[in-house]
């Protein structure tokens, strides 16, 4: 599907030369490079989960993700163009080969849905018809295929996705233009309580 | 000292005669699984064996461990402020055993590194291609005077969590309304630099809501402690920190010096004294006491080791990990613990293998709730000098001072997924 903007990888690897040039004008030793895919990811599992896979509430699940969604959003961290409380810290001491090699680690765990988060049943009817009209295009299988390549919706944790939708709806974090419009869309028909829904639609079960 | 010599000589002894025991045992050693025995389960040797098993599934894992259940120091400081209870800290071993891993609790009393047996006081014994050591932390009760391990019933140290946790919280639950709170904390190195001015915040909490006339005296020997310009930001806002009415007094570059238990009073090194109501001396801090018993400890009251494997400096086949160990360029922590455990747990893998161990990668982060919605971390990102002698942060750093309110309200609820995650991560789900 969607292949990731390539202006962000120019970005990303910008911001790596100017690190790697800022290390050696402080001069930090040397270091050992070669960490492998597994030795890599295990260093994200304390907060992510084993294998990446989330026990929440509000840390998201790796696990099964598509390796050029999580490369592209750890560019993004990296670079400061996605907006974090704290992987723009951790992303940019990951050079973008040990990313790319972390995504294919995470890409081949098995996806594990959040379980026994509380939803408003009323309100997630509501959001599977909204999600249905403006996202399943671009998030398909109500935002479970990882192929899609624009993360995990139904299935993800609910206060990650409320907060990556503060941060669309404050132009915090950069919607596609495509996404962005339809999101326009939605919230101008259906306000604040839309967004609301939608996340109850993707906090309830199977 | 004579009594040291003549066990070593001892120790040699048992060595050749084992020496002696394997010649005759390659036949059966070729098709044998390779046994490794880790000392201690708590957030690193629990994480040690867990690894070590998914690496490779054909090694004989043994974790030693002295308590049937482990009770997380993180988010302990909550118990003690009443957002949480000691309960919600609670884990068994019970997962790790359905991943294959053979759990024993005994104390372990002794290490041969030359037989490479490990003994209980139980009395059986376990034997090893290759040991993990992991005992975390023991006091140095003899850094004040009028203090020593016989009082900490009543003046407890609530830094390793469980019974002293629920000793701190019920006396602060008993005191009245208008006492004093003295929080003394330890000199370099120790475990979770953040954690003194963390239980400041907590205990801040439960006397701004519960006890208002209260308030905390921090006493704190060095000049300046972790996340400083965080810590004091949220003192301010939320405790009245260098107001008239602040719940928050800080004696800094001075540390408790005697203790007068009978008068409950303490005095520091300039001459202050104070009357506490509650008193919480956090003691200076040594490596686990086996460490000492094993010789992995040197001159010193830590555990050199090499960078890369944990493997001891001083005795071959032995790793130390977590707060035992010296892993120069991180902090004491249970992010660095789990982190470190991994690489020693690759590394051991490998090397039962005969293969050269691979590259190590390790993260840090703390997280620190100073108030309800209120969170605050630090995070690096490190990898092995290349001469070995320093682990290096690549990058990290602190939450911003000026972080937006949603920032630090995303902060404590990461914080409690960091917890749920990493004491999976830890004990398998157990
Ligand atoms: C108040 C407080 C708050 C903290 N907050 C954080 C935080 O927010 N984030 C963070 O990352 N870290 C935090 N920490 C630090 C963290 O708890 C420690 O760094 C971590 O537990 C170290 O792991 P370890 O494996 O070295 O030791 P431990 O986890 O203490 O494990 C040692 C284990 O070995 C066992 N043992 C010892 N000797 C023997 C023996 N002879 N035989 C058998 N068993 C034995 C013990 O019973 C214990 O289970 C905090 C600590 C405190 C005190
Ligand atoms: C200290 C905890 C912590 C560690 C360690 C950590 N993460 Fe994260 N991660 C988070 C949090 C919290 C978020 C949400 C964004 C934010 O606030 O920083 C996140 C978000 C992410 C996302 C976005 C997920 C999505 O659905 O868009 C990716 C990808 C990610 N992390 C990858 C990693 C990788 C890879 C590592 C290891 C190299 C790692 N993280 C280590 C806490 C952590
Ligand atoms: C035109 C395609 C498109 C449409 C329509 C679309 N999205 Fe997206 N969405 C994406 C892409 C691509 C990403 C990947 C990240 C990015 O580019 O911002 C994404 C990312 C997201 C994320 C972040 C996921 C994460 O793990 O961090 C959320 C949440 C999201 N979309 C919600 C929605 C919702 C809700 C709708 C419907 C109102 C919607 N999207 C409609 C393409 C789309």
């Amino acid at each position: 599907m969607k292949r990731f903007p390539l202006r962000i990888i120019a970005i990303g690897s910008l911001a790596m030369f100017l690190s790697q040039t800022a290390m050696a004008a402080d001069e930090k030793p040397k270091t050992i490079a070669g960490a492998s895919a597994s030795m890599l990811s295990n260093t994200c599992a304390g907060c992510h989960g084993t294998y990446g896979a989330s026990n929440g509430p509000s840390i998201p699940t790796l696990a099964g993700m598509s390796s050029a969604y999580l490369v592209e959003t750890m560019l993004g961290y990296k670079s400061g163009e996605i907006p974090s409380t704290i992987m723009g810290r951790l992303a940019k001491g990951y050079t973008d080969d040990e990313i790319n090699l972390m995504g294919e680690y995470f890409a081949k765990q098995k996806f594990v849905a959040a379980k026994g988060q509380k939803v408003d049943a009323d309100k997630a009817a509501k959001g599977a018809e909204l999600h249905e009209k403006y996202c399943e295009k671009c998030h398909s299988e109500s935002g479970m295929a990882a192929e899609d390549d624009s993360g995990f919706l139904k299935g993800q944790w609910k206060s990650y996705l409320a907060a990556q939708m503060m941060d669309y709806q404050n132009k915090d974090r950069k919607a596609t233009k495509k996404m962005a419009k339809q999101l326009t869309k939605m919230h101008k028909k259906h306000g604040p309580s839309g967004i609301e829904e939608l996340i109850e639609y993707y906090s309830s079960g199977e | 000292m004579n009594t040291n010599k003549s066990r070593r000589r001892f120790v040699q002894g048992l060595g050749a005669a084992t020496a002696v025991g394997v010649v005759g045992i390659p036949s059966i050693a070729l098709g044998a699984a390779k046994k490794v025995v880790v000392v201690g389960g708590g957030t690193s040797g629990a994480t040690a064996a867990r690894y070590l098993k998914m690496a490779d599934p054909s090694v004989e894992v043994t974790l030693i461990e002295a308590n049937k259940d482990y009770y997380t120091c993180y988010l302990s400081n909550e118990v003690l402020g009443g957002a949480r209870t000691l309960d919600s800290l609670k884990h068994g071993y019970s997962g790790l055993e359905k991943e294959g891993i053979t759990v024993v609790h005994d104390y372990v009393t002794g290490i041969d590194a030359k037989a490479k047996k490990v003994t209980v006081k139980g009395g059986s014994s376990f034997d090893y291609d290759r040991c993990i050591v992991a005992p975390g932390i023991s006091f140095k009760y003899d850094g004040i005077e009028g203090y020593d391990e016989s009082m900490i019933a009543k003046v407890p140290h609530a830094w390793k969590a469980g019974e002293q946790t629920t000793i701190l919280r019920k006396q602060l639950t008993d005191m009245k309304d208008g006492g004093t709170v003295v929080i003394a904390a330890p000199p370099n190195p120790f475990r979770c630099p953040p954690g003194p001015p963390e239980r400041v915040c907590q205990i801040a909490q439960y006397l701004k809501k519960e006890k208002p006339k209260s308030k905390v005296v921090y006493v704190d020997p060095k000049a300046k402690f972790s996340k400083y310009g965080l810590f004091v930001q949220g003192w301010k806002k939320f405790y009245g920190y260098e107001t008239d009415n602040s719940l928050i007094e800080y004696i800094k570059s001075d540390g408790v010096e005697e203790l007068d238990l009978a008068a409950m009073t303490v005095s520091t090194t300039t001459g202050e004294s104070v009357k506490a109501d509650v008193l919480n001396i956090i003691p200076a801090q040594k490596a686990g006491q086996i460490a000492f018993d094993a010789g992995l400890t040197g001159d010193g009251d830590w555990c050199p080791i090499d960078l890369g494997t944990f493997e001891s400096t001083i005795h071959k086949d032995i790793h130390v990990i977590g707060d035992a160990s010296i892993a120069t360029g991180m902090p004491k922590s249970g992010y660095s613990a789990n982190s470190q455990a991994k690489v020693c747990a690759a590394a051991v893998a490998a090397m039962l293998n005969g293969k050269e161990p691979g590259t190590p990668a390790f993260v840090n982060t703390c997280y620190s709730v100073i108030a309800e919605d209120w969170g605050i971390s630090v995070a690096a990102v490190y990898r092995l000098a290349e001469d070995r002698s320093k682990i290096v942060s690549m990058s990290g750093g602190l939450t911003p001072m000026d972080a937006s309110d949603e920032a630090h309200r995303r902060a404590v609820e990461n914080a409690y997924s960091w917890l749920n995650n990493i004491t999976s991560d830890i004990f398998a789900g157990g």
